[in-house]
């Protein structure tokens, strides 16, 4: 496309062929009012507020709407002169004289001297610019908008279908006079956060600091994939970066080694009716509390209850779900300490009393029973015994709290309700809901538990039995992150020492069919899990590809003429076995 | 104590699940009858009924054939095979006049060392009460043809059933 070159209020400058006047002028910084444009829709002038003057060629000079005016070569544009000025105020009356007082219109008043606006109408701030319509029709593509014909008394010239509205609140995010608002039954207003589906509600990012940190569309709450409209977010895009056909894809990878680091579920504590947690006010679980903490999370790191008070006093509930007959017999492991270190957290950040709440407190670890000794220094209270009810209580029962924590605690011996204002539940760690079905896929093992099976617990604590995977983190039982981190580290180094050697070393053991014996029945090539027998049409016997063959024997013990042995598992070394073991 | 049958045992284990599960009932130190002794083969599909069958033949009064849980085989699909094979040597050991209950398939997975202690000690009662094998004493031919000296060639016989 050719290039144009013109000069805005004496300032020169070039833009493709083609661009309208009011892009070119906003390029270079320059702004008029416009609040009949939308980026999105084809400009139509309306309010005739984007007027300049133009100087084309010879002759006089003209006065166009800046919004519509494709640019000219040589062109030479004010945009603040005084015609451009009168034309843009004498507009600016005429809007007046059509609609009620709006703040749009009464701030352009303000800043083009019209000290008295004559409003023309009293209830409707609608200056027929359209865009609403517009944006239904050509955006959105509901069609839940028109005009009607209004007498002086109605509202609104604009008619709404409610039967194809699909409640966006496109149409009020165009209006330039808040003519169009969205309110709920109880006319409070609604924002676009509100609506299911909007401008600005579909596309999201996970969490601040999500991998990959890119946005996402939410297809339900999207215009788009509603009716097919909108597109906005597409055109917006300069990376080109939205399509709205992509699917979710299976996509299949050759690799060498497999880690397995597929974590855990946190134990959902509404089980656990005694604890009233998802029933009573700032009852929260560990996780939800460490989003609270954080500086990014929706509370900006504040420690808040509900209400948006600082709590007075928090209660922190050691093993909900673990060490638990009823739930999960294991030690989570990690909630002690995560425990002590939001007992610290709170002291740090409110002048809050903390209880812990605790069965037996496992400090194990470097630098643990240090910080344990911390925590009690900073004015904790500590007290032994595990929990057993939390109620909500009136005001004048007790003015401390909100919420009364019951226990015994067993080092004096006696029953203690203790209130408080916000309780923290430890939940346990508990193996993800899929881990059977990951195990099947990867055809390793898991526990009673559902904590993935080690290869065997100290001689091969990153191995499984298959080779080539390895288990990384949690999903092998619960542990902290130092452990973690290292027994990452030692999966990924297994895993490179496979990849590295260029070589794979088969195991010793693998079956052997003897030539001679074989009668070529081919019972055995289908049989093999594997298919690492095959039969040779030529000398009419089959053979074992030894580095196929991965030594289950069940050809073995199939063949008929005894013609396959197992090295290593020989019919000879089984028998001698037996025979030794029966003598 | 002295007069109480203690019936000797045999237990074919695959690697994977039932060694394993062994294995972890032993570093659990759970307790069960020592009466069980037991031979590792990598998969329960190499269980040739041979070996059940030789088992007897040496004395053994119960064999225990313990596999992965249909579904978690390492190889896949050998406990099915072995899932068939089991019931035929059922029959086989019915027609050779030996107590079918005395051999017995269990799925015993590599967490499961629990369950492999009640597996042990509940079989080595049943074969307790079943009392020891009672083998026929049979006349059988020498080994003409230089055969591997096994039950294919041997004469087995048990007045049983």
């Amino acid at each position: 496309m050719s290039q144009v070159t013109l000069i805005i209020d004496g300032k020169p400058i070039t833009v493709e062929e083609g661009t309208y006047l009011y892009d070119a002028m906003r390029e270079l910084g320059i702004e008029v009012p416009a609040p009949c444009r939308y980026p999105f829709l084809a400009p139509r002038p309306v309010c005739r507020l984007c007027v300049c003057e133009i100087y084309e060629g010879e002759g006089p000079s003209k006065i166009v709407t800046s919004c519509n005016y494709p640019v000219k070569n040589g062109m030479v544009v004010h945009t603040d002169s005084q015609i451009a000025k009168e034309a843009r105020k004498t507009a600016l009356i005429n809007l007046i004289q059509r609609c009620a007082p709006n703040r749009t219109l009464a701030e352009l008043s303000l800043d083009m001297d019209i000290s008295h606006p004559e409003w023309g109408h009293e209830h409707c701030t609608c200056i027929f610019c359209k865009l609403c319509i517009r944006a239904c029709d050509e955006l959105v593509g509901a069609h839940a908008l028109s005009f009607q014909k209004m007498g002086k008394d109605d509202t609104t010239p604009i008619k709404l279908d409610a039967e194809k509205c699909i409640m966006c609140g496109a149409c009020a995010f165009v209006c330039p006079t808040e003519h169009i608002k969205m309110e709920d039954d109880c006319d409070r207003a609604l924002s676009h956060r509100d609506l299911r589906l909007g401008p600005n509600a579909a596309i999201t990012l996970s969490f601040r600091q999500a991998v990959p940190n890119v946005p996402r569309i939410h297809a339900e709450d999207c215009i788009h994939f509603a009716i097919g409209g909108c597109e906005v977010c597409s055109e917006v895009c300069p990376k080109e970066c939205i399509h709205y056909d992509d699917q979710d894809k299976i996509e299949e990878f050759d690799v060498g080694a497999v880690i397995v680091a597929s974590g855990f579920n946190d134990f959902d504590p509404s089980v656990m009716k005694q604890y009233g947690y998802g029933k009573l006010p700032n009852v929260v679980t560990a996780l939800e509390f460490e989003k609270m903490n954080n500086a990014a999370g929706p509370t900006g790191g504040k420690i808040v209850m509900e209400n948006g008070r600082e709590p007075r006093s928090i209660a922190i509930l050691h093993c909900v779900g673990s060490r638990d007959q009823n739930h999960h017999k294991y030690c989570s492991r990690v909630c002690c300490m995560y425990s002590l270190k939001f007992a610290h957290l709170v002291k740090e950040k409110t002048d809050a009393e903390v209880y812990q709440f605790y069965i037996d407190m496992r400090a194990a670890g470097k630098g643990y029973e240090e910080f344990y000794q911390r925590i009690l220094d900073e004015g904790a209270n500590i007290i032994r015994g595990k929990g057993a009810e939390i109620v909500g209580c009136s005001r004048d029962r007790c003015k401390e709290g909100n919420l009364l924590v019951r226990c015994e605690d067993t080092l004096i011996g006696k029953f203690r309700e203790v209130p408080v204002d916000m309780v923290i539940l430890s939940t346990a760690l508990e193996a993800r809901k899929d881990a059977k079905e990951l195990a099947h896929t990867l055809n390793i093992s898991t526990g009673a538990d559902g904590w993935f099976i080690e290869a065997h617990p100290k001689l091969g604590p990153v191995s499984t039995t298959t080779d080539g995977i390895f288990l990384a983190g949690v999903c092998q039982g619960p542990k902290d992150i130092p452990d973690t981190v290292a027994q990452g580290g030692a999966a990924a180094a297994q895993a490179m020492k496979l990849m590295n050697s260029g070589e794979v070393l088969l195991d010793a053991a693998y079956a052997v069919i003897e030539d001679s014996l074989c009668s070529g029945c081919r019972i055995c090539n289908g049989l093999c899990p594997y298919s690492a027998i095959t039969y040779d049409e030529n000398t009419k016997i089959s053979h074992v590809n030894a580095a196929m063959c991965k030594a289950c024997g069940t050809c073995v013990a199939a063949c008929p003429s005894a013609a396959i042995s197992a090295r290593h598992f020989t019919d000879d070394q089984i028998y001698a076995q037996l025979e030794a073991i029966l003598s | 104590m002295s007069n109480t049958f203690e019936p000797k045992i045999l237990g074919i284990l695959c690697n994977w699940c039932s060694y394993t599960g062994a294995d972890l009932a032993g570093t659990a130190r759970l307790k069960y009858p020592p009466n069980v002794m037991s031979v590792r083969v990598m998969c329960s599909g190499r269980v040739d009924p041979g070996f059940v069958l030789d088992a007897f033949r040496h004395g053994a009064d119960g064999v225990l054939v313990c596999g992965c849980h249909p579904g978690d085989c390492h190889y896949v699909e050998g406990n099915y095979k072995v899932m068939r094979r089991i019931p035929l040597t059922h029959r086989l050991l019915e027609g050779m006049g030996i107590d079918p209950k005395r051999l017995r398939l269990e799925w015993v997975s590599a967490s499961e060392g629990v369950k492999f202690q009640q597996v042990i000690t509940e079989f080595t009662e049943q074969i307790r009460a079943l009392g020891p094998i009672q083998l026929k004493e049979v006349a059988f031919a020498p080994d003409e043809h230089g055969g591997n000296g096994h039950v294919t060639d041997k004469k087995l016989a048990g007045e049983e059933v």
